[in-house]
């Protein structure tokens, strides 16, 4: 498509670049990240489609090869566990529940953060006010425990553990939103779109939110760390997914009970977690470092 | 001073009133109750005790009842450990719990400040990288994980230090759940401290203190230090929060008898009045530790002014 310019002078136009395209050079510059994300990448396709070539299922008792070490002659790569069930597969499919745990969790926080947060800075005035006060009343309440609560009172289910996950991690993003959107408003096409007569939530969809983005994508890929860090805390404690479906947490607290027998029940998912929440860890800090208009 | 200190104080009334609500009804809202055992009770001597309880009246009466108790310092009975008061249970458990919170609190500040200085002091440099690569592995690796890793390596391999309990109370009982505990608050802790000492090196007043001639010494714990740990400060508040959860994992894996175990059993024994208990006292601990942080970081911070 041809710019104004183009047609005017009839050379190209001088393509400028995006902040996105900026960052996305300074990100690729970050080794540390870089590697992160493939390593990231490369776990995520291991736990998707890993499962389909292991011999075993992720019940499967191996009655003949109870708590063994990890033997490649019986394709049990990482031993088996306490009642004969293949490490590996179930290390994988423990993967897919907290990977999955840990992007609808954070999904449903940036929904419910992006919507409060931004509705109450274009508001301003009173309603914001009113709103950042309940931000602060329920940012001080000590949630884990609320969390463990539902957990115990309510059975455990894991749509539970997103909603529940999801509803205590939203505060966060809430006030960074919230100021962001505190200094959008002010900007011209803001106040263009309103001289327009554009209602409020249209130009909050519009215009408030696409320019919200860098800032949230740099939080999303600190909230998934920690989300899966909940999950497998709740697990850890008997509360998470139940048996004989399995996450990270649930395997590193059978792991813990056998680890002086077996130390490998305990070590391979243990790997899996850290290396997990490191990876993200590491983007999400590279990207803040891209995207960070002060080091430019 | 103390107007402030009072203002905030009043102000922090409604986040308390907030989580002593949600529990309440949080806990009556679900499925079965504390009388529920492998034996059904008689209908008449459950409706006895439910009676002795006051569990019979409407559940706001009961709330308001509760409200009145608490006000008087009163948590009520458990209903599981009988002849047992919940202020009694927590005054047996609180003291463990507070041990082990105290002494990791200290060691995450302590150590955290000072390899999140060093490495501020010497950035970029094979120090600096070190220290945050490893802060990053310990933010990372969550506490539940790297205590059974300890308890392996420290008690099982080497056979050094006691796997858990309490024992007969002697220091090294302690060192495994206090070093578990602290360990991800020292990396978030030094990363912290690294940040700002970083922007703080680069300021103008400290650029002044070197230019009266001053000792890096002196420019560094007379003048940086202080502006340096006010984010550290207002983090203290999420690191009570995140020691006193952190503690119940801690305190399961090491067998401690303190506060956090009797959260969970609790929970899952529909001890009402113990699971309220246990929330409400860490949650005025939170309230009150914010509060005092907000104090300390007023009266450190030249700027902040109440």
């Amino acid at each position: 498509m041809s710019t104004a310019a183009e047609t005017i002078t009839g050379a190209p136009a001088e393509k400028g670049r995006s902040l996105w395209i900026d960052a996305g050079l300074r990100l690729k510059r970050n080794r540390a990240a870089v590697t992160a994300a493939v390593i990231l990448a490369f776990m995520t396709v291991l736990v998707v489609v890993g499962p389909w070539f292991s011999p075993y299922e992720y019940d499967f008792t191996d009655w003949d090869r109870i708590l063994i070490p990890p033997d490649i002659a019986s394709g049990h790569l990482f031993g088996t566990d306490g009642i004969g069930r293949d490490i590996f597969v179930r290390t994988l499919f423990g993967g897919r529940i907290s990977l999955v745990v840990g992007l609808v969790a954070t999904i449903v926080s940036l929904v419910i953060g992006i919507a409060y947060g931004a509705t109450a800075g274009y508001l301003g005035g009173r309603v914001d006010h009113i709103m950042m006060r309940i931000v602060d009343i329920l940012y001080a309440m000590p949630f884990m425990f609320f969390v463990i609560l539902l957990m115990v009172l309510f059975g455990r289910n894991i749509v539970l553990i997103f909603v529940a996950i999801g509803a205590i991690n939203w505060l966060d993003m809430a006030r960074i939103v919230r100021g962001q959107t505190l200094s959008l408003k002010r900007k011209e096409f803001v106040e263009a779109a309103e001289a327009l007569g554009v209602r409020p939530f249209r130009i909050i969809r519009r215009h408030i939110v696409p320019n919200l983005l860098g800032v949230v994508v740099v939080y999303v890929t600190l909230t998934i760390p920690q989300v899966i860090l909940v999950e497998s805390f709740l697990s850890f404690l008997g509360l998470g997914v139940q048996e004989p479906m399995t996450s990270w947490g649930a395997l590193v607290n059978e792991g813990a009970q056998e680890m002086e027998s077996a130390p490998w029940t305990l070590v391979f998912p243990a790997v899996f977690l850290a290396t997990t929440l490191f990876c993200f860890n590491f983007i999400g800090d590279g990207l803040r470092d891209a995207l960070d208009p002060k080091d430019r | 001073m103390l107007a402030y200190a009072f203002k905030r104080f009043i102000g922090a009334l409604p986040t308390l009133f907030v989580l002593i609500a949600l529990a309440f009804f949080m806990i009556r809202a679900a499925p079965g109750g504390p009388f529920d055992a492998e034996r059904a009770l008689p209908a008449e001597i459950e409706a006895n005790l439910r009676a002795a309880y006051h569990l019979d009246e409407p559940l706001v009466q009961q709330f308001g009842r509760y409200l009145a108790d608490l006000v008087r310092g009163d948590f009520g009975p458990s209903f599981q450990y009988k002849d047992y008061t919940v202020t009694e249970l927590i005054m047996t458990g609180f003291p463990v719990s507070l041990r082990l919170g105290g002494l990791a609190m200290a060691l995450a500040v302590v150590v955290g400040v000072a390899v999140g200085s060093l490495a501020a002091l010497r950035q970029n440099s094979w120090i600096d990288h070190a220290v945050m690569s490893v802060s990053m592995t310990g933010i990372s690796i969550p506490n539940f994980v790297m205590a059974p890793i300890l308890i392996l390596v420290f008690a099982i391999l080497l056979g050094w230090l006691p796997a858990g309990g309490l024992g007969d109370g002697s220091p090294q009982n302690l060192v495994l759940p206090v070093i578990s505990l602290a360990l991800p608050q020292i990396a978030y802790i030094s990363r912290l401290t690294r940040g700002s000492m970083i922007e703080v090196l680069r300021s103008n007043f400290v650029r002044t203190a070197r230019a009266k001639g001053l000792s890096e010494r002196t420019v560094i714990v007379r003048h940086a230090l202080k502006p340096a740990l006010l984010p550290v400060i207002s983090y203290l508040g999420p690191t009570t929060a995140a020691l006193v959860t952190g503690s119940v994992v801690i305190e399961q894996i090491f067998g401690v008898p303190g506060l956090g175990r009797y959260f969970v059993q609790g929970a899952l024994n529909r001890d009402y009045t113990l699971v309220m208990g246990v929330i409400v006292f860490y949650g005025v601990l939170i309230v009150v530790f914010n509060l005092l942080v907000d104090l300390m970081y007023a009266l450190l911070d030249p700027r902040v002014k109440y």
